[in-house]
């Protein structure tokens, strides 16, 4: 459906795509997982035909966004990072509006804006100004306006950001029906458990390039253990302790208010050290996570 | 709770066939524009008018005791200012619904953004806007123009209802320079400069109220810069019978190429802060 050959983006003389190399096949959940300024948004804009490419090749749906963009933006649907709802007008309006845009006679928006209400939750808010809508239902609001055209690729970049945590859940059932019912989903993201959660193949984004591709349980098992035993000490010790305890682990990262010790078993690792005259404030044993793959693989946390 | 229905009829969407055909498209939003502020509108399409008539043509028009041989033709002072307080107020029209509006929808609420992200292309955007100010004063002049014949100020239909339509042209001439600017400045605050140093000025100086003439041979060279005064000129020139072909002529090619040009610019001005 998408595929992108050394795909660049320059602004001025700063480059904020380095040449990336991606494939998305039908039906599949794809992210971009990528801290602040990774480059997400730009490639999605790119995709989306709305950012000519500085450089590289891109198709979507086989096409050329430079020559067939309105071919292609037909069957795309785009929920941006930012709103850009029109908050003067009800949700139903906004979702009137749209749809027209696409050519859809007006009856077939009619039917289509009552079954995309229902599906996001907003039948009860038809009449509502989009002012009066909390964030999420924005944000639903902004996925039902993206899907007015049924579109068989579906972006969505940063979809929950800034939402509360049920808010949240919200929408990634929302998303998860999509994704059942075959849409390809196109999404960005930093947070590592909204990564999991929906996707089925992801790219690790960092200034500007790939550093890492696979799904997202490869991806823990590649570049990381099994287990991840945290260690929090006294503030400013960590540095020091983390010499005495490297052996016991495969790898060690020193964050500012904890170490973290990857190992398969880490229970043992916590036993070990207690065994070694040390005494941490706190301990925790988890399963590895995405978190700890970017963490590896660039030397820094995703959410900063 | 319930799952993606993707039932009913399913039309494909497409990308729009031509130009005409994608800003039709957009033709709803605005009707959804117009719901919702027509109410606000009443006051300035149907009572504006009437006291702009009463004040300046009648009470102030009272007082004015020229030689009609001074007015351009007209017979009253209120024959003369007719002309200039239509197009006047198709200038108006086209300085409110292209400055804060369209701030509102590249900054504020970024709906260009929206329609830019579907197959609709910045040319569309912008000839549907422009059609719509021009529906837009076509109705608000119209009406004035109905206002105004009513005090016999005018020599013949045919004049009238050209007049009434070259406030199309008039409109255009204002909406597109205005439309560029808009796209082009960073914040708000730069409208108040175009009303203090652009509106008004030119409301007051192109021959709306006085012949230019009265500005003296220097300053009258500089009115004629005016897009208003061709504006009013041509207007008056239909609505009083007195008409100098040559004249008509370049009145119609000086608005006319200002707008092309500035309609041309506004797309591409619009395009590269969409597409970047
Ligand atoms: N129009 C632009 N002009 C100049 N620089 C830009 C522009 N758009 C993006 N950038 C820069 O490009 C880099 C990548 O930005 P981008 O928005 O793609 O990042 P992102 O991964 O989406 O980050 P975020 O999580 O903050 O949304 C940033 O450093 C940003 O400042
Ligand atoms: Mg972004």
């Amino acid at each position: 459906m998408i595929s992108a050959r050394g795909l660049r983006k320059s602004f001025g003389d700063f480059e904020a795509v380095r040449g990336i190399d991606v494939s998305v096949r039908p039906g599949v959940a794809f992210g971009f997982l990528g801290p602040n300024g990774a480059g997400k948004s730009s490639t999605m804009r790119m995709i989306c035909c709305v950012s000519p490419p500085s450089g590289g090749e891109l198709r979507v749906f086989g096409m050329d966004p430079a020559k067939d963009g309105p071919k292609i933006k037909a069957r795309l649907g785009v929920c941006p990072q930012e709103d850009t709802l029109d908050v003067e007008l009800n949700v139903y309006d906004n979702l009137y509006v749209y749809g027209r845009y696409f050519g859809l006679p007006r009856a077939e928006v009619k039917g289509r804006i009552d079954e995309l209400l229902d599906f996001v939750q907003l039948t009860d808010k038809a009449k509502a100004k989009v002012d009066d809508l909390s964030g999420g239902m924005k944000r639903r609001l902004t996925i039902a306006r993206s899907l007015i055209n049924r579109p068989e690729i579906l972006v969505l970049d940063e979809p929950t950001t800034g939402l509360d945590p049920q808010a949240r859940h919200v929408i990634w059932d929302r998303l998860f029906r999509l994704k059942q019912a075959g849409v390809t989903l196109l999404l960005t993201t930093h947070y590592m458990d909204e990564a999991e959660q929906l996707c089925d193949e992801l790219v690790v984004m960092d200034q500007g390039r790939i550093v890492a591709h696979g799904t997202p349980l490869g991806l823990i098992q590649q570049h990381s253990t099994r287990e991840v035993a945290e260690l929090r000490f006294g503030v400013g010790e960590h540095e020091a302790l983390a010499a005495k305890v490297e052996d016991l682990a495969e790898r060690i990262e020193v964050l500012p208010d904890r170490l973290l010790l990857y190992s398969d078993d880490g229970e043992a690792v916590i036993d070990a050290v207690h065994s070694r005259d040390l005494s941490p404030v706190a301990t925790l044993v988890r399963r590895s996570s995405l978190e700890d793959v970017f963490l590896h693989l660039t030397g820094r946390t995703l959410v900063d | 709770m319930t799952d993606y229905a993707d039932s009913g009829p399913a039309t494909a969407p497409t990308a729009p066939a031509g130009l005409v055909a994608g800003a039709l498209r957009m033709g709803d939003y605005w009707l959804t524009v117009l719901a919702r502020t027509w109410k606000g509108g009443v006051i300035t399409t149907f009572v504006t008018p009437f006291f702009y008539v009463l004040a300046l043509g009648v009470l102030l028009g009272g007082f004015v005791d020229a030689d009609p041989a001074t007015l351009e033709g007209a017979s009253t002072y209120l024959a003369f200012v007719a002309p200039g307080m239509v197009a006047a107020h198709a200038m108006t029209i086209a300085f409110a619904d292209l400055t804060y509006p369209v701030m509102g929808m590249l900054k504020w609420q970024r709906i260009y953004y929206s329609m830019i992200a579907s197959p609709l292309a910045p040319s569309h955007i912008v000839l549907a806007q422009l059609g719509w100010v021009v529906l837009r004063a076509l109705f608000a002049c119209g009406v004035f123009l109905l206002v105004l014949a009513a005090f016999g100020v005018f020599e013949t239909v045919a004049g009238v209802l050209a007049a009434w339509l070259v406030q199309g042209l008039v409109v255009l001439a204002f909406a597109t320079p205005v439309l560029l600017f808009s796209l082009s400045i960073k914040g708000e605050e730069s409208f108040a400069l175009i009303f203090r140093l652009g509106m008004i000025p030119l409301t007051l100086f192109s021959g709306t109220f006085f012949p230019i003439g009265n500005l003296g041979p220097v300053l009258e060279k500089v009115a004629m810069v005016s897009p208003l005064w061709h504006g009013v000129d041509l207007t008056r020139m239909l609505t009083l019978g007195e008409l100098d072909w040559g004249m008509v002529a370049i009145h119609v090619a000086y608005l006319g190429v200002l707008a092309a040009v500035c309609w041309w610019l506004a797309i591409r001005k619009l395009a590269e802060r969409l597409v970047s």
